[in-house]
């Protein structure tokens, strides 16, 4: 074979297995990634039964049921839409009533979410992130909010 | 004083890197021998003064000095002294301090050991060296100063982010540090080359050594990483595909193409320009990693304080650098002299395909960490990109660079035997299946693919004997042959095997937790047993133990296995008042290579306490095949033709030694 040749068969075998990969990708993409969601969002959307969601908001005050076998029943907020989330297992440490909360799961035919997952913020001092954005979004968030709670720690 | 002692020494440490930034470049041009060895002695004044920096820094938390803005936010009096010392790097400040130390370090590592270096081509490597620590010294002194003095000084700090407060968490930054700052070696070499227009074989042998070091501490950083997150997150998980555990795989993805395209770059004086390529994309996605950790732009599980600010300000560091290095790759690139020939089947050919596969999956995983972050900026929308998205790509793509991996070493240089290599794999082949039939016949159909997944990784380890075996000719010659030759075996052979036995041994670890961990979380009230995978916990009770800076909440279980007491299991939660946070500590328990994983979730005033309980067969595997692969790279740098002032080949007399 020639320096070209060789080249070639190069080039060509580089080409396919990228575009192997972004086969791969492209499928994952339509598959296996899951959208985060406000309370309000999911509320308006009229998600389908079965769609996979990261929703994010406030444990509503009030709203924490505790069953047998370790379910929790409790309602995310955002200050417009309570969006009712069931799981069964331990939820994390920090995980309290009017206290911000990330659950992913699928949504029911009921307009719940069975929650697979809950997360809740590591700190004291700080919430999740998209917490934060879907409480401005809804106009719940004031500016200095994260202050305060960062001098009540003290 | 002390911390005024601290900020001046890094300001001192700046002007001698600015110093150190030009002074040779311009030696070089006008070949003047004094001003390029200036660089020797300014890297080694850099290190100095860096290393001064560090210790004051060190001195105000080990003497709780809250008057500093960093201690009083990430300290307290109360701390035991080994977490006071790690607190130094378990924030951003005083990690990006390690980070400046770790790169003088290597600076001046290469200013020693580089005696046989072309004095040109050594002064344009410490130049490039300075630039990017100048770059990150002007990052600390402008937006992440450590030494900022708070006034009135508190009395008391506020704690470390209790997570951090783990003897893991010593250890894992700066072995990761090592091996992200390790590249800027590559880095800079590639660089230099490309200033200089000239590049050869006895390049890529100074390079090698540098890009292997870096890669082990890598290789043990993500390891200790994931071990850490492991038993402290709770969730019996090793690896979350977080943005933050990306950030570390993709420098190591991309490390380990550059280190097998360097030895054909060494050995056959071909793949060139690639190589060039990868040494820059290596120490590109190590800032990128940097820039994903330091700036804020992503929440993870590992992420602690950090400030949108400096983003930008990193980000203006990437685009130099990785901006800078690429085009200066294009325009100069063209001018390096084309190497060796190869035939497809050739060791050269499958090292081409390791890269291949290599830097195919790293960009998957780069893909699966930016999408998010691109989409929300385009569109507003925000995903989560988890586990599933890289198992359907990055796993496949792994598989099938498993699959050929013990081909590689089989396979003659120039031109390969494909078949003769099959012939001598026979025997991997055949345990290979044997394996994938026992695993069926042993566990039943529950999982199709995991028996492949054992009977794959059984095929690369005995791939990478049989490669020992067929340079030993045993089973062939005499004993006293297979001694001699096993005897003046290269290191670096060894040291090959190894590591692909070692990636190997990972894999096994990762299918057998993976598929036949077994796992029940369950409420318990004293007295009450458990049983999973034929171990029975007997929860004994609960009970208040008070630490340094803390009060734990202790869970105790008797361990039977049928009827014999096997041991006792405490997994507590710790309860840190100064930042109100509960950490998780869980407890482990050592069978064979699996572990017990015994986690304490919510507990009830009447005694009883909600449990995470996890059997996970063959785990420790994981973390010891990281190690093994760790010793192969250990071994390959110890091979003589790597090793310093070792004694010229005389068929290269041209070629100096390496270091």
């Amino acid at each position: 074979m020639t320096r070209k040749q060789r080249r070639l068969v190069l080039i060509g075998c580089s080409l396919a297995v990228l575009a192997a990969a972004v086969g791969l990708i492209l499928s994952a993409m339509s598959s296996s990634i899951v959208f985060f969601q406000s309370p309000t969002e999911v509320a308006e959307h009229h998600l389908a039964p079965g769609t996979r969601i990261r929703i994010g908001g406030l444990v509503k005050a009030g709203s924490v049921q505790r069953g047998d076998d370790l379910r929790v029943r409790f309602d995310v907020t955002d200050g417009k839409h309570d969006i009712p989330v069931r799981y069964q297992g331990i939820v994390p440490d920090l995980f309290r009533e009017g206290q911000g909360v990330v659950a992913e799961g699928v949504v029911q035919a009921d307009g719940a979410v069975a929650a697979d997952t809950v997360l809740a913020k590591h700190d004291e001092r700080y919430m999740p992130k998209e917490v934060v954005e879907a409480l401005k979004k809804s106009g719940r968030w004031q500016e200095g909010e994260a202050q305060t709670a960062r001098g009540a720690t003290k | 004083m002390i911390p005024e002692l601290g900020h001046f020494a890094l300001v001192l440490a700046l002007a001698l890197g600015l110093m150190q930034s030009i002074v040779p470049v311009l030696g070089a041009r006008r070949r003047d021998a004094a001003l390029m060895t200036l660089a020797n002695s300014t890297a080694a004044g850099q290190f100095g003064f860096v290393a001064l920096s560090f210790a004051a820094l060190t001195t105000c938390y080990v003497t709780s000095d809250f008057s500093v803005l960093t201690v009083f936010e990430n300290s307290h009096s109360q701390m035991p002294l080994i977490y006071k010392l790690t607190s130094v790097w378990g924030n951003h400040e005083g990690s990006m301090l390690l980070w400046v130390l770790i790169l003088s370090l290597f600076g001046a590592l290469v200013a020693a050991f580089g005696r046989n270096l072309p004095l040109s081509l050594k002064a344009h490597v410490l130049a490039v060296q300075s630039w990017i620590a100048c770059a990150f010294y002007l990052f600390i002194l402008l937006t992440s100063n450590p030494f900022l003095r708070l006034h009135p000084a508190p009395f008391e700090g506020r704690d470390l982010n209790p997570i951090l407060q783990d003897p893991g968490l010593a250890i894992h930054p700066p072995l990761l540090y090592l091996g992200y700052v390790g590249f800027s070696i590559a880095f800079s070499f590639a660089i230099a080359a490309l200033i200089e227009g000239r590049i050869d074989a006895a390049w890529a042998r100074w390079v090698r050594p540098w890009t292997l070091m870096a890669w082990m501490f890598l290789t043990l950083g993500i390891a200790m990483g994931s071990y850490w997150a492991y038993y402290t997150l709770g969730w019996g998980g090793f690896w979350f595909w977080d943005p933050v555990e990306n950030a570390s795989l993709m420098p190591w993805l991309a490390g380990t193409a550059l280190l097998h395209s360097a030895v054909v770059m060494e050995k056959r004086n071909a793949l060139k320009v690639w190589t060039i390529l990868l040494a820059i994309l290596t120490f590109s996605l190590s800032l990128i990693g940097t820039f994903l950790v330091r700036s804020g732009v992503l929440t993870s599980v590992h992420s602690f304080a950090n400030d949108p600010r400096r983003g930008v300000f990193i980000l203006a560091i990437l685009v130099l650098f990785i901006g800078g290095g690429l085009s200066l790759f294009s325009w100069r690139a063209p001018m390096l002299k084309q190497g060796g020939l190869f035939a497809p089947i050739s060791r050269e050919g499958a090292l081409v395909f390791n890269n291949l596969f290599l830097t195919t999956a790293c960009l998957t995983v780069l893909t699966g960490t930016l999408y998010p972050l691109a989409l929300e900026a385009l569109t507003g929308a925000k995903i989560t990109v988890g586990a599933p998205f890289f198992n359907v790509t990055f796993g496949p793509l792994f598989v099938a660079l498993m699959c050929v991996m013990p081909f590689g070493p089989l396979l003659a240089w120039k031109r390969g035997d494909l078949l003769g290599a099959a012939q001598r794999l026979m025997a991997a082949f055949g345990i290979g299946l044997v394996v994938v039939g026992l695993t069926f016949a042993i566990e039943g159909k529950q999982s199709v693919l995991a028996p492949f997944g054992v009977g794959l990784a059984f095929y690369v380890m005995i791939g990478a004997l049989v490669d020992l075996a067929e340079r030993m000719s045993l089973f062939r010659a005499p004993l006293a042959t297979v001694r001699a030759r096993a005897a003046g075996l290269p290191r670096s052979a060894w040291g090959t095997a190894v590591a692909h036995f070692g990636i190997a041994l990972s894999m096994l670890g990762i299918v057998c937790a993976g598929t036949w961990g077994t796992e029940r979380i369950v409420a318990l009230k004293p007295s009450q047993t458990v049983s999973l995978s034929g171990y029975t916990l007997t929860f004994e009770g609960l009970a208040q133990r008070p630490g340094p800076n803390y009060t734990a909440e202790v869970a105790r279980f008797t361990v039977r296995q049928g009827e014999n007491v096997i041991g006792i299991m405490q997994p507590s939660k710790r309860n840190f008042a100064a930042r109100g946070m509960t950490t998780n500590e869980a407890a482990l328990m050592m069978r064979g290579l699996g572990q017990l994983y015994l986690s304490l979730g919510d507990t009830k005033s009447d005694g009883s306490a909600a449990i995470r309980l996890y059997y996970k067969p063959m785990v420790m595997l994981i973390w010891f095949g990281a190690v093994i692969m760790m010793l192969g790279g250990a071994l390959s740098l110890s091979d003589r033709r790597l090793r310093v002032g070792a004694p010229k080949p005389a068929a290269k007399s041209s070629l100096q030694p390496a270091e």
